[in-house]
């Protein structure tokens, strides 16, 4: 950690970022609040993009702790960047599910549609693209996690397709990319196919 | 093959509506009061006599684990905490059953929290899976504006609150203990036990810890009763599954079945079939990438359930079927495995932090055949070094795909490592 160049001097919540905070907090015990370490880190990434150390000695303030109890937390869990990443953050899995399902052209295909490797971030600071372990979503491999959102069913154009849309400034539909129903079988159910509930239109 | 009147989740695909009104014509919510006023022995015997077997992976009975809660409250609150950190590689169930049918999981969360008798629930849901939170939050929120959670829950007189809190990307939480301790603001590093977290668990209280799908299957368990779930599946291993079955099949997809189900009637009947053919068929992973692989001879004939893939050395796991065919590289796959374990390792055990690492290294080795034939036995050797001497079980969990590949494949391995040193030779 010598290079702390890009650590900025101080660290505020935004007052909708404090009112979250609060919020939290206030699902755990009295005494307890430690437990929100996690959810304030994820408010403090999604506020500035990534996780400073001014930004965990505000949380350790908040919550109580020594602050190297939440850089502890700050640096085991993969999902908190402790340095900058791009607008975008861009994550590959190439677990062994994907892999079986050919991650390695959705790795190819975004690798050369964004310019970078792995652990990189474009120079106009769009994409960060990251290798990830399995994120969940198997039958549905192979896949990527842009931001909040999963893009599934891929191959190395529907890849491209969706990175080139976030170039243009557009956010591409969610789920599978090869039009089927979530983890439906392709072409139509093998099941639930009989029931039907007085439901849905009323 | 299951009768879809016999399916709980009648919304996997997320072809229905997933809200209150959604769920509750699907039957969710109904008659929960009722449920609660038969009172906490009488789930409790109703959940053993079922005979469900926790979904997570390990298999152990959910009515006995509640049975193990003290049956007064003391001093200490006592706490259920649902494990969601879904992070298996091949597991991809939890998720359709968060999104989908979230209340399906929030009524199960408070018939469990009445049942060991908890106040609270949490809900630890893997970082990545925001979306799912999400939905779990608005059904939350819709259960308490409609009276179902909080204060007098469902008119049960039992106050119920259930919360949902994110992990953030470390695996080894959706080990029960390591859980615990993320949950309480620290790193996940696994705690040993004895203590149990029955006795001893979140915030040192009484705390009962269940898969998603262990919850959320109760409340129709209990409605429909114990005898009807007992009825489905075979003997000790009863009741319905959802299977993910991944890989090299036509039509990779999650499916609720039966236990018991023949491996080869789930792939065929659901998935598609192998791709090539079922005779084009390598190896099946039968229950997330911590189990040993099966050969295509033991695939035509073992059932999906508990005790028949333990009988040939291999588990049910969390039944994410990983299913490889011939133009699989499959030491390649296992090294992929092997790295995934390193990655995830705590570092808490020196066995697990070292050997998940020599692992790893080995087996890149191992893919292009740059080694020595005695190394795979020295692999082999590494991977009884870490079995059984770690705090949790993610070391046997990285040490049993590199032994069912040895076991399994062993010619593979040595064909690589002699062609490899027959064209060093000639050069």
């Amino acid at each position: 950690m010598s290079d702390m160049t890009h650590e900025p001097a101080s660290f505020a919540f935004t007052a909708e970022y404090q009112a979250k905070a609060d919020a939290f907090i206030a699902k755990y015990p009295a005494g307890r609040q430690q437990s929100a370490v996690m959810p304030l880190l994820d408010l403090a990434q999604r506020q500035d993009g990534w996780v400073s150390r001014a930004a965990m000695e505000v949380i350790a303030g908040l919550l109580d702790m020594a602050p190297i109890r939440v850089e502890e937390v700050a640096t085991f869990y993969t999902m908190y960047n402790r340095k900058p990443v791009g607008k975008f953050h861009v994550q590959v899995c190439t677990n062994l599910p994907c892999m079986l399902r050919g991650s390695d052209d959705v790795v190819a295909a975004a690798k050369a549609a964004l310019g970078v490797e792995f652990g990189d971030m474009t120079t106009d600071g769009l994409f960060t693209l990251s290798e990830v372990e399995c994120l969940g979503a198997c039958v549905n491999a192979p896949m990527m996690q842009i931001n909040d959102d999963y893009y599934e069913d891929l191959d190395a154009d529907s890849t491209k397709a969706v990175l080139e849309a976030f170039k243009r400034g557009e956010t591409p539909k969610p789920g599978p990319q090869n039009g089927r129903q979530f983890s439906c079988p392709a072409g139509g159910p093998t099941s639930l196919t009989e029931l039907t509930f007085q439901t849905e239109k009323a | 093959m299951l009768r879809d009147q016999d399916r709980i989740f009648t919304n996997l695909y997320g072809l229905h509506d997933w809200r209150l009104a959604g769920a509750r014509a699907r039957g969710d919510w109904n008659g929960t009061k009722e449920i609660l006023a038969k009172g906490r022995d009488w789930i409790i015997d109703e959940m053993k006599n079922s005979g469900l077997r926790g979904r997570g992976g390990a298999g152990f009975p959910t009515g006995v684990k509640w049975s193990f809660m003290p049956k007064t409250e003391g001093v200490r609150p006592h706490y259920l905490v649902i494990n969601a950190d879904e992070g298996e590689p091949g597991t991809c169930k939890d998720r359709e059953m968060m999104r989908f049918d979230p209340h399906k999981l929030i009524e199960g969360a408070l018939i469990a929290s009445f049942a060991i008798g908890a106040h609270v629930a949490y809900i630890y849901i893997r970082g990545e899976f925001v979306r799912e939170a999400e939905h779990l939050n608005i059904a939350i929120d819709e259960a308490r504006a409609a009276g179902l959670l909080g204060k007098n829950a469902c008119g049960s007189g039992w106050d119920c609150e259930v919360y949902v809190h994110r992990g953030a990307g470390a695996y080894i939480c959706g080990e029960e203990s390591a859980l615990i301790e993320s949950l309480e603001g620290k790193k996940g590093q696994p705690r040993l036990k004895p203590p149990f977290p029955a006795g001893v668990g979140l915030y040192g209280c009484p705390t009962t810890v269940n898969n998603v799908e262990s919850i959320a299957v109760a409340p129709t368990i209990l409605r429909r009763g114990a005898a009807w779930f007992a009825g489905l599946g075979k003997p000790n291993n009863t009741g319905t599954k959802v299977f993910c079955i991944s890989g090299h099949v036509n039509k990779p997809c999650n499916v609720e079945e039966e236990m018991g189900i023949p491996l080869k009637d789930l792939i065929e009947k659901h998935a598609g079939g192998v791709r090539g053919g079922w005779d084009n068929l390598l190896a099946i992973i039968p229950g997330g990438s911590s189990v040993p692989m099966l050969n295509k001879q033991q695939c035509e004939e073992v059932t999906m359930d508990f005790d028949a893939l333990r009988a040939l050395r291999s588990g049910l796991g969390t039944a994410a079927v990983i299913v490889m065919d011939k133009s699989t590289d499959l030491v390649r796959g296992i090294a992929r495995l092997s790295k995934f374990y390193w990655h995830e390792s705590c570092g808490q055990c020196t066995p697990c932090r070292e050997g998940t690492g020599w692992m790893a290294r080995m087996m890149a080795r191992m893919t292009t055949g740059d080694a020595e034939l005695s190394e795979i036995d020295l692999l082999e050797e590494i991977s009884r070094q870490i079995e059984g001497h770690t705090i949790c079980a993610l070391g046997d969990a990285a040490a049993w795909p590199v032994q069912g590949l040895i076991r399994t494949f062993r010619p593979e391995l040595e064909r690589r490592i002699k062609e490899r040193q027959a064209k060093t030779r000639a050069a």
